[in-house]
């Protein structure tokens, strides 16, 4: 059992792990859509006061921030306890396509040339990885939900408002990845 | 204790995310240069059986945990929002390679720089509550 667990999952028992944590959450009675937290957050902070958007019960949001924490468990058991040493099998391409834009692969889930701490002392990525994560929580917002809340939940339940979501993450994500990228690295 | 099974459920969101490397910021630059059919794999599996997982929940009115009719809420029917806000989510996404749930995933992980991605998407939510009046939707 824990042999299974520690090998590389493949797309397709990983596919289905998603869709059995999104019954999960109904069968507790809840919606699986991860970006709403954040904008509980704001309102435990006091953004309610000033901004109406912020002003609601978040008290009715508890249990999605304890799915949160316990994501940020999950994220720490599996890498600590639950990996192999073996390098992620990522395309050669792509490997390549990074390798021109200056971002070496180095066989972990993502860069330490981007996310190490010693890489936040560069002022550059500190701007891209701050300003990456405002585009994700501005857009969520805008968009109502994420992949969670859009490409898994919507989907599943055939919303259309939720494919023209999924459609709107491919065009800003093309347009990130082959227009942008190469002029921000 | 009433919260315990939400963290337990999160613990496997996490772990989900983290082995199927779902999480990582190179599957998702794999993903949007169309070099692999492991991200779409993943993806169209979970929407697959959630369009039948939904359907049978529908079909024989299945109920929750606390013995509720289980109900589905459609989306407003409006589109620019979705098109405008998906495209600018789009954007972090692949500069990033986080979407919303990673990013915590992958602080639990050790990525220190994801408290970076946090605190800009913290900014980014706060920053759509003051100006949504004035954007279209």
């Amino acid at each position: 059992m824990i042999d299974f667990i520690k090998q590389p999952w493949s797309w397709y028992f990983s596919g289905m792990m998603i869709s059995l944590t999104m019954l999960l959450l109904l069968f507790f009675g809840k919606s699986f859509g991860f970006s709403s937290n954040l904008r509980t957050m704001c309102s435990m902070a006091g953004a309610g006061k000033k901004i109406k958007f912020f002003d609601f019960n978040w008290k009715n949001q508890i249990w999605n921030l304890m799915f949160l924490a316990g994501s940020v468990l999950g994220g720490f058991i599996a890498t600590n306890y639950l990996s192999e040493p073996a390098p992620l099998q990522l395309s050669a391409t792509t490997v390549a396509d990074l390798g021109q834009l200056g971002i070496s692969f180095d066989g972990n889930l993502n860069p330490s040339a981007l996310f190490s701490l010693e890489a936040m002392k560069d002022f550059k990525t500190l701007a891209i990885l701050l300003s990456g994560g405002l585009l994700v929580g501005f857009g969520s917002r805008y968009a109502g939900g994420c992949t969670s809340g859009h490409a898994i939940s919507g989907l599943s339940n055939l919303q259309v408002p939720s494919l023209v979501a999924v459609i709107g993450f491919f065009i800003g994500g093309l347009i990130m990845t082959f227009l942008l990228m190469p002029f921000i690295f | 204790m009433k919260f315990i099974k939400y963290i337990l459920a999160g613990i496997l969101f996490g772990i989900i995310m983290t082995k199927s490397e779902a999480a990582s910021w190179y599957r998702i630059q794999e993903m949007f240069r169309f070099q692999s059919l492991h991200m779409y794999g993943i993806i169209g599996t979970a929407v697959l059986l959630g369009v039948i997982a939904v359907y049978l929940i529908k079909k024989f009115e299945v109920r929750d945990i606390g013995g509720s009719p289980i109900v589905f809420h459609d989306k407003d029917k409006a589109y620019r929002k979705y098109l405008i806000g998906g495209t600018i989510f789009g954007l972090g996404w692949a500069l990033t390679g986080a979407c919303p749930g990673p990013m915590f995933v992958n602080l639990g992980s050790g990525y220190a720089g994801m408290a970076v991605v946090i605190l800009g998407a913290l900014v980014g939510t706060y920053l759509y509550g003051t100006i949504k009046n004035k954007l279209p939707h």
